[in-house]
């Protein structure tokens, strides 16, 4: 009876089941992390809860001429969008991998890319929930003026930054071990958003601090993001993406060979 | 739960004819892992359309490594690995295979359904959801979250997961482990449903009964080596060949017949090994079991020794004690 049921036309494209397979795989990761409490709750409550103590705190506060609660909420967005990259992705696929999970799944007709890219999907539209929280609270609580421009500029931004993240996250998925991951993820994350200038305006941070954090992704990020609200100089803006793709590059890189070195050894 | 998956009616046609048609085959495979641990030492196997082969051995003896290689998710250091004629990496070759793996945790924040549904959109001609739930035993939780599942309702779920996609050949993974015999039985009906429809199944245990059970033939590795391979009736009887090489002057077919004695007597250990036959005699107080190759002359002699034996029992070799022979042979 199987076979009469489901006579679908064997020739049906390939690349339409493989994208019809990418947007189940991108509705059910969505859905999975919704519903994971522990995750959706703290991924998006951290920057909003942040947002609300330093700059809601601080509305009307200017430094060097730029409103502090206005450069927190591209902040933050940044910010949210990076650690649910970090967390979605990282942490999430560490236990997968841990688990044996995910080594069920590659032993299945899954294409690999299609759940990867879910994943990343998934974590950008975290971020851009993130993201509508933070301009939204800012607006309403803070009063700081935005335009519609600026708000898409700031999702936008939330969905190109989510890509050397999704990067960083699988490198990480691959390293940590999982009941231990969280953890390392938080001491990687919260130093780095730290030290961006992602938590207050980078101009207060020490000098050397600001020397250093073009070492860091999240800085390009932050710049990018700022530069949307006319926070930063234009002139910077194709170093930070070169910079960013370059991150994303050397991320995805280390993560192949870390997956390979485990498959060699599985 | 039988209806819903009777065999098609084309389907033994399709299959009789590539009944001896290979479906995978490893072929003087050695695996070598980083750390220098051999897990395969030069093993040959091949499962043929249609049968259920079962993999026995004892934790570490290369079980999992073996259906690892066949799925494609390690290769092999040396040998070659097939999976319908091809690397078992290839796409296509996936469509055809289904997995059961023992599984830590699969994400628990998401329905049954919803499990099966995502592993069904991997295949072109996946079985309809309530065939799938019908044969794993799922109903009426299917809507439940994976996270909130008795040990034994996951086990099925991911049972589920390899039927999806009406793979003709399928890998189960300790698939009965944490069932009630009940469930256990009800998998076991719905494995040999899964041959009758032509598909091959390989599936690695650790219950002697199960493989004695299903399998058409038994595969048994330890540490790393094929050591024997046959139906079960013949594992068997290699282990009692095997465990009698020691009386190098009996005859293979007298070998065939050893038996297993168990009693009570007052007589001391000694006396009882020097009985004619016996290699083999373990006490516990006053009870022994005694492994014989020359069952009626043993007792003859034992019989007209203690006349007051009770309790006495003859029995063959049950698959488990061939088992523990091939594998503390070793």
């Amino acid at each position: 009876m199987s076979s009469t049921a489901l006579s679908l036309p064997y020739a049906y494209s390939r690349t339409n089941r493989a994208f019809s397979i990418f947007l189940r795989e991108t509705r059910f990761e969505f859905v999975r992390a919704m519903r994971t409490k522990a995750f959706s709750l703290s991924v998006i409550g951290f920057p909003v809860m942040f947002y609300l103590l330093f700059g809601v705190m601080n509305r009307g506060g200017t430094v060097h001429g730029q409103i502090v609660a206005k450069y927190l909420v591209a902040s933050y967005a940044a910010f949210g969008v990076v650690g649910s990259a970090l967390f979605g992705i990282g942490v999430g696929l560490a236990g997968e991998r841990v688990s044996g999970w995910l080594e069920l799944k590659r032993a299945s007709p899954m294409p690999p890319l299609a759940y990867l890219a879910a994943k990343c999907v998934s974590a950008v539209a975290f971020g851009l929930i993130i993201a509508s929280i933070l301009c939204l609270v800012g607006i309403v609580a803070a009063g700081v003026h935005l335009s519609a421009l600026e708000y898409l500029g700031i999702c936008g931004m939330s969905v190109i930054g989510g890509v050397p993240f999704a990067c960083m996250g699988l490198l990480l998925a691959m390293l940590l071990p999982a009941n231990s991951a969280p953890g390392i993820v938080n001491l990687i994350y919260l130093p780095m958003s730290y030290c961006s200038g992602l938590w207050m305006p980078i101009s207060l941070l020490p000098k050397w601090l600001q020397h250093a954090a073009p070492w860091l992704p999240t800085y390009h990020l932050a710049q990018l993001m700022l530069r949307v609200i006319g926070y930063a100089p234009s002139v910077d803006t194709m170093r930070h993406i070169i910079a960013l793709l370059g991150f994303a590059m050397l991320f995805l890189g280390c993560a192949w060979i870390a997956f390979a070195r485990s498959e060699a050894d599985a | 739960m039988n209806a819903v998956l009777e065999p098609i009616d084309t389907a033994p046609n399709q299959a009789s004819p590539q009944a001896k048609c290979t479906a995978a085959s490893l072929r003087v495979v050695t695996k070598r892992y980083g750390n220098g641990v051999v897990a395969l030492d030069r093993v040959s196997l091949e499962l043929r359309s249609g049968e259920i082969v079962a993999l026995l051995g004892p934790n570490g003896a290369g079980k999992s490594t073996a259906v690892k290689l066949m799925m494609g998710l390690t290769s092999p250091t040396e040998g070659e690995v097939r999976v319908f004629g091809g690397d078992p990496r290839f796409a296509g070759n996936r469509l055809r295979t289904g997995v059961m793996l023992q599984v830590g945790r699969a994400p628990e924040m998401l329905r049954v359904r919803e499990h099966i549904e995502i592993m069904r959109g991997y295949y072109p001609r996946p079985l309809l959801l309530n065939e799938i739930v019908s044969a794993a035993g799922l109903e009426g939780i299917e809507q439940r979250m994976f996270g909130q599942l008795s040990g034994g309702q996951k086990q099925r779920v991911l049972f589920a997961l390899a039927l999806a996609g009406d793979p003709d050949l399928i890998f189960l993974d300790e698939p009965t482990v944490g069932l009630d015999i009940e469930a256990r039985r009800r998998m076991w009906a719905e494995i040999r449903l899964l041959r009758s429809r032509g598909k091959t199944v390989l599936l690695t245990t650790h219950y002697l009964e199960e493989a004695d059970a299903l399998a058409d033939r038994i595969i048994v590795l330890n540490k790393g080596r094929m050591i024997c391979e046959g139906s079960p009736q013949e594992v068997r009887a290699t282990a009692a060949v095997q465990s009698g090489s020691s009386e190098r002057h009996e005859s293979r077919s007298g070998l065939q017949s050893v038996k297993l004695l168990s009693f009570q007597t007052k007589l001391p250990r000694e006396q009882i090994l020097n009985l004619a036959g016996v290699q083999k005699a373990e006490a516990s107080g006053s009870n022994f079991t005694v492994t014989t190759s020359a069952p009626e002359s043993t007792l003859r002699e034992l019989l007209a020794l203690d006349l007051e034996l009770r309790g006495l029992d003859v029995r063959s070799p049950a698959l488990e004690d061939a088992f523990l022979t091939l594998t503390t042979r070793q």
